[in-house]
């Protein structure tokens, strides 16, 4: 069985903007993490389907529209829903101040606004991700 | 047997910095361009050897236009000051266009929300959470009327970045405009009805390639007799460029794209120096200076050779690039953002080095929001500084002649060109776009550039180096729920109150133009007159033409 962290990358809404979610895969990629791209315009029901079907340990959303807290508590919702509690979530994009501690009480605590270092959010990953960390 | 004659260049680097780099070495960082392009220490004539002034540089107003279109300059007329802004309501957003226009702005510029811009109604499920966010809520006619009120068309100039779902807006600005009592022959400004650039880049497409090109010929045919002052298409670079292009990639493919619409316009058998005038422009002002500068005097020399000698267009107005130019979204820091104001003036100083028509300052809040009034007009003063106290407006393309910027104009001009070759090869744009091949070369380009920021090659003030710990948070423009709920109110409201059998015959004749060749202008038109939603209208054509969908690549 594969030990590598699998993520699956969704860009949820609307918006079409990828360049962050399509760097952000590669650079997991080249860590050495199974990267799924969902590719554009995903709904919260696509993402954890996807995220099922991949057996996914990370889900991390690309959100730059302002849609954040519409889309975050339904994926929530759908993970606890499928049973799927233990995928780590992250988000990156932009993301109010105001809107940070909503998201954490969510159990999203893993929130990268621009500028935030490749680096960061790999390591990040590699320290939270709960799922295959527990199988190995 | 004689050896050929030192260069003044090469004589300099023997004599004096050879001894100089000795005593003193150059930092070790690698000299590039924020694309990559590597930069020598010194420009000589040397540097230029083919360059021939007549021919490469002319003079300001004259073929090729190096120096600019016009010969004047900014001594007759400065760019127009157009501040791209949208947000909320219909309401909220006109009023922001009234402080605009009070704090001296000279053109409108409409940025609409997502909804509105991927042609979905606000009580479509993927709609959720977006209504009002990016911009404003435009969802029928009515909203137009909101949005325009107390604004005489008549006397303004109006941009409206949409593409898409734009001939559906367009119709409904004309049909505004009817409204107000304004001649449809004097209306001037631009729709952004540029669909290449977002199956390269920003990705609100919703059509097929082919069928959104017909719509794009569709407006080039409707305006050539009925709106004649009017930018039909703003081909951009912008977004490719924010996208993660270089500056050249940028150049290349907003030209050959500008190429492709000619193209069609042709095949479509339309005249091009008909049409051709009312095509224009929209470039990104990125971070680095002389590069972008380069950037735009290169397209300018480039489009003037496309429209004479590759479309044999006889009408000087067809040859004249004229562009509008926003400074880089993406160069903008949510860290330290007070900075952004700085960088957004050298940004807004290169366009009009560069010789832009029009401008868009970014507000210095934009990395986290859309921008509030006090930002949006700071931004504003900013190119008001440089336009009435720089002093940069005096003299018209005050660098021409300058051996590194010609140098770097002739490069930028050569390698987009090698670009045009390798889409050239491929059958055009719409083939390369098919194919992924500008998508791929602007998504290898942005990956090179992160990697360079992490590797801190290249250094991003308060980002990868002179980093502030504990900042302050600043105000920012925060959008609740409230538009969507109204917008929702009025949708349902709006479907209760109009005549609905009038919409459903307007949307069939909608749908009867577009399986034949007739104007799909025309029954548009007569759509908006019935108060047909955006959502209806383009899934009416959405059930004629399919929807695309781009397969997803890392």
């Amino acid at each position: 069985m594969s030990q590598k962290i699998r993520v699956v990358i969704a860009k949820p809404g609307l918006d079409g903007h990828d360049r962050g979610a399509k760097v952000i895969a590669r650079a997991l990629r080249d860590s050495g993490m199974e990267v799924i791209y969902t590719g554009l315009r995903q709904t919260p029901e696509q993402i954890v389907g996807a995220a099922l079907q991949e057996d996914a340990d990370v889900i991390g959303l690309s959100i730059l529209s302002g849609a954040h807290m519409h889309i975050c508590p339904r994926v929530m919702e759908l993970l606890k829903e499928k049973g799927l509690e233990d995928v780590l979530v992250v988000i990156g994009g932009i993301i109010p101040d105001v809107d940070i501690p909503k998201l954490q009480a969510m159990g999203i605590k893993g929130i990268f606004l621009p500028g935030s270092p490749m680096q960061e959010i790999i390591e990040y990953i590699n320290a939270n991700v709960r799922r295959r960390a527990e199988a190995i | 047997m004689k050896t050929a004659a030192e260069s003044e260049k090469q004589r300099w680097e023997r004599e004096v910095l050879g001894p100089a780099l000795q005593k003193s070495p150059e930092r070790r960082i690698p000299f590039t361009t924020i694309s990559g392009r590597p930069i020598d220490r010194l420009y000589t004539r040397d540097d230029l050897p083919g360059f021939d002034a007549a021919r490469d540089l002319a003079t300001p107003g004259t073929f090729p236009y190096t120096r600019g279109i016009h010969p004047t300059g900014y001594r007759g007329r400065l760019w127009t000051m157009r501040q791209f802004a949208g947000f909320g309501t219909p309401e909220e957003t006109n009023d922001r266009y009234r402080t605009l226009l009070q704090a001296g702005g000279t053109g409108l510029s409409v940025a609409f929300d997502l909804p509105t811009l991927m042609g979905r109604d606000p009580d479509h499920p993927l709609s959720l959470g977006e209504v009002g966010k990016c911009g404003v809520s435009i969802v029928s006619l009515a909203d137009m009327e909101r949005l325009f009120d107390g604004i005489a068309l008549g006397n303004i100039t109006t941009s409206m970045t949409i593409n898409s779902p734009a001939p559906m807006i367009f119709a409904m600005y004309l049909v505004v405009a009817e409204k107000q009592g304004a001649d449809w022959k004097t209306l001037s400004g631009t729709i952004q009805n540029d669909i290449l650039k977002e199956f390269i880049a920003q990705k609100e497409y919703i059509y097929p390639p082919r069928e959104s090109m017909r719509l794009i010929t569709d407006v080039f045919a409707f305006c050539a007799n009925e709106v004649p002052k009017w930018n039909t298409i703003s081909v951009s670079g912008y977004h490719i460029r924010e996208a993660g292009s270089t500056a050249a990639q940028e150049l290349a493919f907003t030209l050959r794209d500008g190429i492709e619409y000619v193209q069609y316009g042709v095949d479509a058998g339309l005249d091009v120096d008909v049409f051709a005038p009312q095509i224009s422009f929209f470039f990104n002002s990125h971070s680095d200076f002389f590069e972008e500068i380069a950037k735009f005097r290169a397209a300018r020399k480039l489009w003037a050779d496309v429209m004479r000698n590759r479309f044999k267009a006889k009408n000087e107005r067809s040859w004249k690039l004229r562009f509008h130019t926003q400074t880089a979204g993406v160069s903008l820091t949510a860290q330290q953002p007070y900075n952004n104001v700085v960088r957004t003036a050298l940004q807004a100083l290169a366009a009009v080095l560069g010789g832009t028509q029009s401008l868009h300052t970014n507000s210095l809040d934009e990395a986290l929001a859309l921008p509030t009034a006090d930002t949006a007009t700071l931004a504003l003063r900013t190119q008001q500084i440089i336009a009435y106290e720089s002093g940069v407006t005096n003299s018209v393309d005050p660098l021409g002649g300058s051996y590194f910027l010609e140098k770097l104009t002739l490069d930028m001009e050569h390698e987009a060109r090698r670009y045009f070759d390798v889409i050239d090869r491929m059958g055009g744009m719409v083939e390369a776009v098919e194919q992924g091949f500008p998508q791929r070369e602007i998504a290898e380009a942005s990956y090179r550039f992160q990697q360079s920021v992490e590797m801190r090659d290249k250094i991003i003030v308060g980002v990868n180096d002179f980093v502030q710990e504990d900042e302050e948070p600043i105000p920012i423009l925060y959008i609740d729920d409230t538009t969507a709920n109204r917008q929702l109110a009025r949708l349902h409201e709006l479907k209760q109150t109009r005549d609905n059998e009038a919409v459903r015959r307007a949307l069939g004749a909608l749908q009867s133009a577009a399986r034949g060749g007739a104007n799909t202008m025309y029954p548009l038109l007569d759509c908006v007159r019935a108060y047909a939603t955006v959502g209806e209208m383009c899934d009416a054509l959405r059930e004629v033409w399919g929807e695309y969908e781009e397969v997803p690549l890392i």
